[in-house]
């Protein structure tokens, strides 16, 4: 039951990838951005990843969709059409899907207790997490004891993408002349 | 949007709650899914409908610049503080063993403020950066 409804899911966020490429509204591609993030987030519940699934249904669904329509305020709602064909991106993409799907075949089968990943320190956690840190939730535990270099790391990344953004977009007085030359350059090669 | 009756009710009934479950989700992290990186964005996600419904403008009075731009350095200092703390009092830097007496009470304690550091950085650049785009189409636009 539980792999139908992983499948079915799958097949959904498929379909809505293939729907999202073809679409030349741009609108209609952050909406479908969203529901793509929205079904990983349930694929997510169904794998018992319930920390993961929340991140994704608040973070790929909620905040990046708004960031998108943000964005989508400054520029246009009909994509411009290609000038060239898709035939070399999509060879790329299938070639890579390939070598990726290649990649799978040596992974140890889904949720394999023996696999490697499973034997190293993962039992050693979930069976003396309680009594060292007192946190029932062993993702937490790892997260912010366990791991605690890896989570400052990765907060100070955080902190560094906000800190870029900052920079990037606050020079905006300055660069407003440079701006509209821009504007106007893109506006005469437009058929 | 800012005259649509509607939207400004539900927002108001909603927004208290998204935040409750923001600090139900950050405080509850150690016995449910959920943690610091999750409380923060669903309070920034909190703010920016706040936002979406009532204008930039207005949400900038109610969390300030320069309040957001605050919380984006404080967390990683609250976090960079508890390893600082674990090795004044004689333990390896983000040893939470030292932090009190019982060795699982520093533990609790060190997890703690670790995941509010989190919760304070992730919501200060979710917010900042929402600012920043928002603001940004003013330029072009005008009032919008």
């Amino acid at each position: 039951m539980e792999t139908l409804i992983i499948n079915l899911l799958l097949t959904m966020m498929a379909l809505a990838v293939v729907i999202l490429a073809r679409s030349r509204n741009l609108f209609a591609v952050i909406v479908l951005g969203g529901v793509y993030s929205f079904l990983m987030a349930t694929v997510l519940v169904a794998l018992d990843a319930v920390d993961v699934a929340m991140t994704e249904a608040a973070v790929g669904a909620g905040i990046s969709t708004v960031l998108l329509l943000g964005a989508l305020h400054l520029c246009k709602t009909e994509e411009a059409k290609p000038i060239h064909r898709p035939w070399l991106p999509l060879a790329v993409a299938c070639g890579t899907a390939a070598v990726l799907a290649y990649g799978t075949l040596d992974l140890p089968a889904f949720s394999d207790p023996q696999a490697p990943i499973h034997v190293h320190v993962a039992s050693r956690y979930l069976a003396e997490a309680m009594a060292q840190t007192g946190v029932p939730n062993v993702v937490t535990a790892v997260l912010a004891s366990y791991r605690g270099y890896d989570t400052l790391g990765e907060t100070v990344v955080v902190f560094t993408a906000g800190a870029g953004v900052i920079a990037l977009l606050r020079r905006r007085k300055n660069n407003n002349d440079r701006r509209a030359t821009q504007t106007d350059f893109s506006g005469e090669r437009r058929p | 949007m800012r005259h649509d009756l509607v939207l400004r009710i539900v927002a108001k009934l909603l927004i208290p709650f998204i935040l409750l479950f923001a600090l139900y989700v950050q405080f509850h992290g150690d016995f449910g899914p959920g943690g610091g990186f999750q409380a923060g964005v669903i309070a920034a996600a909190a703010v920016i409908f706040y936002a979406l419904i009532y204008g930039l403008d207005t949400a900038r009075r109610v969390v300030p610049d320069r309040l957001v731009e605050t919380m984006l350095a404080a967390g990683v200092l609250l976090y960079a503080g508890v390893g600082f703390a674990g090795l004044a009092l004689g333990g390896n830097f983000l040893d939470y063993f030292v932090l009190a007496a019982d060795p699982v009470a520093g533990q609790h304690r060190g997890i703690f403020w670790v995941e509010v550091g989190v919760a304070v950085t992730v919501s200060g650049v979710m917010l900042k950066i929402f600012y920043m785009f928002a603001a940004r189409g003013r330029g072009a636009d005008g009032e919008d």
